[in-house]
């Protein structure tokens, strides 16, 4: 269940129109209240290969969702605008997996299979690979099943603390110990010659600088590089260890559940977002590619939940619709807006140290920065988006027979789900699955490319027509 | 073989369209979708054309070779005719997007044209049909081998590359005589262009003898590019200008 939002910037053609200075602040209060209230993420953690070090690793991936209610008749083109953001880190993950898996023959060598695809499909009949493909599937979403549980019911009850030490396992599992794995497959493919101290420094830079680009602040490219990175480092594992028809069969049983999740009322995405929602409170924000950066809103938190977050761990960074900025809904407020508040305990000192305070005159650079917010907001996509994708593309290139052939089918099928499902977003503004159209095209592309088109093609070939 | 085959071929086949991609439809985010979209509808008239040849061939005897080459020749008709079919329903989902993107702007004026539209949708059909011809021949070239070492024409590789650049080519000014003849309802555009590109894919039958299919391939190309400048509102006196690099202060703008 991954979810994409967009965020609708106020300018045209670079110049912000409705809001003028006047009632600028208030606009950008009313719509980024707006926004709050519809915001919430989700993470969900995909299992993955554990056979190796023994740690579960947990994927999560989040929703987002946003409702836009501002430039109805901008949407089309901000959307072309932000299908083309999201077009570039999905074609930039896809062409580092296909790249791997042409050229480093260890992630289409059969090693094993991960504890959540118990079966094996190397059987004599027919049927019983199908059965044990089937099994497979289903015990591996069923853990993912119990993983989201796990995740909403922590959520609901507030342990942030464990989420955020489950994610930052995570992150530095696959920061440190798979990218040390992908870098001496490249080495003994390429037949480099490495010391290991060489090494160590390597991946000592890359997971640290990783970590703090994810988890805190970092340049924007960067930390959208980091997550392309390890969406790509996930993806392979899952085209290592996952035999084939077991493969199919997970992604369409994930874009089906996503839709379930996402969209039905007792989902547990969907819970997880409105709980969210009702906290006004953003979920995890390490796990989601965003393509603005809007770290600088967060300053400007009133959450005391939030205070208290970004005191434990840094979650400053983050988030085009990750901070919530204000809730006119406090009732001691007195009619006055957090924000003049803030202002006003600025202008004549703070009587307490209270976060409110701190938040204040962290607020105060920040809110002149809030004209710029409302340009900033680009589109969300969850990382298992990322992952699921590249898993589709990378099977197919892998072991399709079509090869090429059926690699680009599926990578321009994808494309076109992602932006039927961004026009899509920009039609209903609220969390949407990003799987399904996506994974149905690129499924239902691979399995006609590689029995159908292929052989027609080869024929074609064969004989020099042209078509 | 090697390299030098290999980035040769990938040049001359997909060089001009990538410099076009480049220059043309690279900045605008709205022209590379409605390039993603051509190339999925060029896909899907594939798939369909796929198909039917392929139940064709399934209910057929597999050993007669001139049957089966009857039924490759009866595939490659239809998938051009179903191309066409496709180019037209592109058309009329792009009509429907510009009224879409008439009514979302605010000045009541689409932010692409149907003219630029239509050169990048035939950008899109024929990046896609160039890139699902050459696309397993580069892999190939990458790797060893002798070309022709069975008696076949040694010109392969290269033959290949300069077919798909002219289809390119093509696939681009017929989206422009195309999308013109349904939006002026000129039928005869139409036909002219499905009777192109029959006939090229007609010639293509006789390879090897690539006098035969190059060169009236590229011919058929100059005629198909003249007639979309002219209808795009060039004119000779425009080229003239371009040529000598003139100024003029009222020239019209082509395309736009």
């Amino acid at each position: 269940m991954t979810e994409l939002s967009a965020h609708l910037p106020q300018f045209q053609h670079g110049q912000l129109t409705e809001n003028f200075p006047d009632t600028h602040l208030s606009n950008t209060n009313d719509n980024s209240e707006r926004r709050r209230h519809d915001n919430s993420e989700r993470r969900r953690n995909d299992n993955a290969e554990s056979e190796t070090n023994g740690q579960p690793q947990n994927n999560v991936q989040q929703v987002v969702e946003q409702d836009e209610e501002e430039d109805e008749e901008l949407t089309l083109k901000y959307g072309a605008k932000h299908v083309i953001m999201l077009f570039v880190p999905v074609t930039l993950c896809m062409v580092v997996v296909v790249a791997t898996i042409k050229s480093v023959s260890f992630y289409t060598r059969k090693d094993g299979q991960l504890i959540y695809t118990p079966f094996t499909e190397e059987t004599e009949t027919v049927g019983q690979r199908a059965l044990n493909s089937i099994l497979n599937a289903a015990i591996m979403i069923s853990v993912i099943i119990v993983m989201t549980i796990l995740l909403v019911v922590l959520y609901k009850y507030r342990c942030y603390k464990v989420i955020h030490g489950w994610l930052i396992i995570s992150s530095l599992l696959l920061l440190f110990f798979f990218s040390f794995i992908y870098l001496g497959e490249v080495f003994k493919t390429y037949n480099v010659a490495m010391d290991y101290i060489t090494v160590a420094l390597m991946i000592w830079n890359f997971g640290v600088v990783g970590m703090i680009c994810i988890h805190w602040k970092g340049p924007l490219r960067l930390q959208q590089a980091y997550l392309i990175m390890i969406s790509a480092l996930m993806a392979l594992v899952f085209i290592k260890y996952l035999p084939e028809w077991t493969a199919w069969l997970i992604l369409a049983v994930i874009s089906v559940y996503d839709l379930v999740a996402v969209l039905c009322p007792k989902g547990p995405l969907r819970m997880l977002v409105e709980t969210a929602q009702e906290r006004n409170e953003t979920l995890f924000p390490a796990l989601i590619y965003s393509s603005t950066m809007i770290w600088l809103v967060n300053m400007a938190e009133e959450d005391p939940e939030a205070q208290r977050k970004s005191k434990n761990s840094s979650y400053d960074k983050q988030g085009p619709a990750s901070r919530t900025q204000n809730e006119d809904a406090e009732a001691d407020d007195g009619g006055f807006s957090q924000e003049w508040q803030r202002q006003r305990d600025n202008r004549i000192g703070p009587i307490e140290s209270t976060p409110e305070s701190r938040a204040a005159v962290q607020a105060l650079p920040s809110n002149s920065q809030t004209s710029e917010d409302p340009e900033e907001r680009g589109v969300k996509l969850g990382l298992g988006d990322f992952i699921f994708y590249s898993v589709l593309v990378g099977k197919a290139s892998a072991t399709a027979s079509g090869d090429w052939n059926t690699t680009l089918a599926c990578f321009v099928a994808i494309l076109i789900g992602l932006c039927l499902t961004l026009l899509l977003l920009a039609i209903f503004k609220k969390a949407l699955p990003a799987l399904p159209i996506s994974i149905t095209f690129g499924l239902v592309f691979y399995f006609a490319t590689d029995n159908l088109v292929q052989p027609f093609m080869d024929q074609l070939a064969f004989h020099q027509f042209y078509i | 073989m090697t390299l030098a085959v290999f980035f040769g071929c990938t040049f001359i086949a997909f060089g001009p369209a990538f410099g076009l991609f480049i220059f043309t439809i690279a900045r605008d985010p709205l022209r590379i979708i409605i390039l993603i979209a051509g190339a999925f509808f060029w896909l899907v008239s594939l798939l369909l054309s796929s198909l039917i040849w392929f139940i064709a061939v399934k209910a057929s005897d597999p050993q007669d070779e001139q049957l089966q080459k009857g039924l490759l020749i009866f595939g490659v008709m239809f998938s051009v005719l179903l191309q066409e079919a496709f180019r037209f329903l592109y058309y009329k989902l792009l009509r429907k997007a510009i009224e879409g993107l008439v009514a979302l702007s605010e000045d009541g004026c689409s932010p692409i044209s149907i003219q630029q539209m239509a050169y990048v949708a035939g950008v899109g059909f024929g990046l896609m049909s160039g890139a699902f011809s050459m696309i397993n021949l580069l892999a190939d070239a990458l790797g060893p081998g002798t070309v022709g070492i069975h008696g076949d024409s040694q010109l392969y590789f290269l033959t290949s590359a300069f077919m798909t650049m002219v289809l390119i080519f093509l696939h681009t000014f017929w989206g422009i005589l195309f999308f013109h003849g349904c939006e002026h309802r000129r039928w005869w555009e139409i036909v002219a262009v499905v009777i192109m590109h029959l006939t090229v894919s007609g010639l293509s039958f006789c390879n090897p003898l690539y006098v035969g299919s190059l060169v009236p391939s590229y011919l058929l190309m100059a005629a198909a590019a003249a007639w979309a400048y002219l209808l795009s509102g060039g004119s000779a006196q425009n080229l003239r200008r371009f040529l000598l690099c003139l100024r003029s202060e009222a020239s019209p703008q082509p395309g736009s």
